[in-house]
């Protein structure tokens, strides 16, 4: 992976990803340093309001805060915000986050595109987007959003990728900027600024 | 794509012709909700949306119902309907007479709900729930009180898992893909516009439940609208939120005590 155009100033970083994605998160997680400069929004597609202790389980995994979030939460660097399950998770101007009920996208709620496009319209090239394992195709349209107002694009390598099909379909149909396992991700994080 | 300057331009259009106020509305999700439609209709630019939305009172239902949110679920977070019978119902069942006010009731799966909570607890014979929203359209669904048959597996499932004993399908009929619910629990429901963002305090209501449409607010709107509801709740009455909205920060918070993991608050001043 190259160094040079990873130095940009990064207020969030976005991390989309369905079946397979748990996994890479347990290990990714504590390879993270214990301050970012920045927050990780983290959209995972899980079942239907099972596993609410999720943000628990992850917060074992790192010493940063991790938080499942509620409605109108302030954006804050340094913390993990995970998107509850069966809402959308929304970004506003303020930097706080909204939560929308409204219809299923790629059969998900939350879902991936949703987070990361309205992402793209707050945070512009302020923002970096990985996107992980997954058997569908959420994700793609909204790193198309990601790189369109100038952020930076990753998807975990397929070859690693417990379910190649959402890396896969991204690589296809966006353009990614780097393509990384799980050390080179960290190494990506933890040198973002 | 649609600049958030023409959002708010069309927010103006709609207060000032029609007396809608979505301006206190969350950015984010309501500009993803005109896109959306600006797309489903295939209008070739903002201009041409802006003048159909000003000029055509049938495209104005139109927009209202599709850029208000309208996705809901019988019995929906079983353990809250849990709650609601093991914890709130025992203690309204002393009361000679239960008023419930569904605030921003959609198309009603809930007001069904809870009405099924009150036959079974024995209390709907001396129940009135209150089922409102600011949609016209979504309100003429509640009072038929007929839903899709597919969603009955889903919901019937809900049921059981908070506590309901019955074999679900006693309340309903079923008739080409259609499930029509008895009308003995549409009977005691009272069905009425009321905008939250505009109107009034009607009634004093022992429970009260707003589920998922404060998170389509911004924070003073929120506040706007809890005041509301604290006006229009006696002593000892219930609020219950959406599992991700919160008293917390609300400048009502310090009359409210929360009952338990769900989000039921029950008024101590």
């Amino acid at each position: 992976m190259e160094e040079s155009d990873v130095k940009k100033p990064v207020k969030a970083l976005l991390i989309g990803g369905s079946a397979g994605s748990l996994q890479v998160l347990f290990h990714l997680l504590p390879l993270l340093n214990k301050t970012l400069p920045f927050a990780i929004i983290v959209v995972l597609h899980r079942r239907h309001s099972a596993d609410s202790s999720l943000s628990e389980l992850l917060s074992t995994k790192t010493a940063l805060r991790t938080h499942e979030v509620d409605d109108k939460d302030v954006i804050l660097p340094g913390h993990i915000y995970l998107a509850p399950a069966d809402y959308h998770l929304l970004i506003e101007k303020g930097e706080t986050f909204s939560l929308d009920y409204s219809e299923k996208v790629n059969f998900s709620r939350p879902s991936i595109d949703v987070t990361f496009e309205s992402a793209a319209e707050v945070y512009g090239s302020s923002l970096a987007a990985l996107l992980l394992s997954g058997a569908n195709e959420d994700g793609t349209k909204g790193l198309l959003a990601v790189k369109k107002t100038g952020g930076i694009t990753l998807v975990q390598n397929p070859e690693t990728a417990q379910m190649p099909y959402m890396p896969n379909y991204a690589l296809a149909h966006a353009v990614i900027d780097h393509v990384c396992d799980i050390a080179q991700m960290a190494h990506f994080i933890n040198t973002l600024h | 794509m649609i600049e958030d300057e023409e959002v708010e331009i069309l927010l103006t259009d709609l207060l000032d012709i029609y007396g809608y106020d979505f301006t206190s509305y969350s950015r984010a999700s309501l500009k993803r909700r005109i896109v959306r439609l600006v797309s489903i209709d295939k209008f070739p630019s903002f201009a041409e949306f802006r003048y159909k939305v000003r000029t055509d009172e049938n495209y104005l239902k139109r927009f209202v119902e599709e850029i208000t949110v309208n996705v809901t679920e019988m019995f929906r977070d079983p353990t809250f309907y849990k709650s609601l019978r093991e914890d709130i119902l025992p203690v309204l069942g002393t009361k000679p007479f239960i008023r419930v006010w569904h605030a921003g009731c959609s198309t009603g799966e809930e007001v069904f709900s809870m009405a099924i909570l009150l036959k079974e607890a024995g209390l709907l014979r001396k129940s009135l729930l209150y089922a409102t929203d600011l949609n016209p359209s979504v309100l003429e669904k509640v009072r038929k009180g007929i839903f899709p048959m597919h969603q009955m597996k889903q919901y019937s499932e809900s049921y059981i898992e908070s506590g309901g004993l019955k074999d679900f399908s006693e309340y309903y009929t079923a008739n080409y893909g259609q499930a029509k619910f008895d009308k003995e629990l549409s009977e005691k429901i009272i069905i009425s516009t009321h905008n939250l963002v505009s109107d009034s305090s009607f009634n004093e209501f022992d429970l009260i439940l707003c589920r998922n449409v404060l998170i389509y607010f911004d924070k003073d709107l929120q506040d706007r609208v809890l005041k509301l509801f604290d006006a229009s709740l006696g002593t000892l009455g219930y609020l219950a939120l959406g599992t991700k909205e919160t008293l917390k920060f609300s400048v009502i918070q310090n009359k409210y005590k929360q009952l338990n993991r769900e989000k039921i608050w029950k008024k101590v001043m």
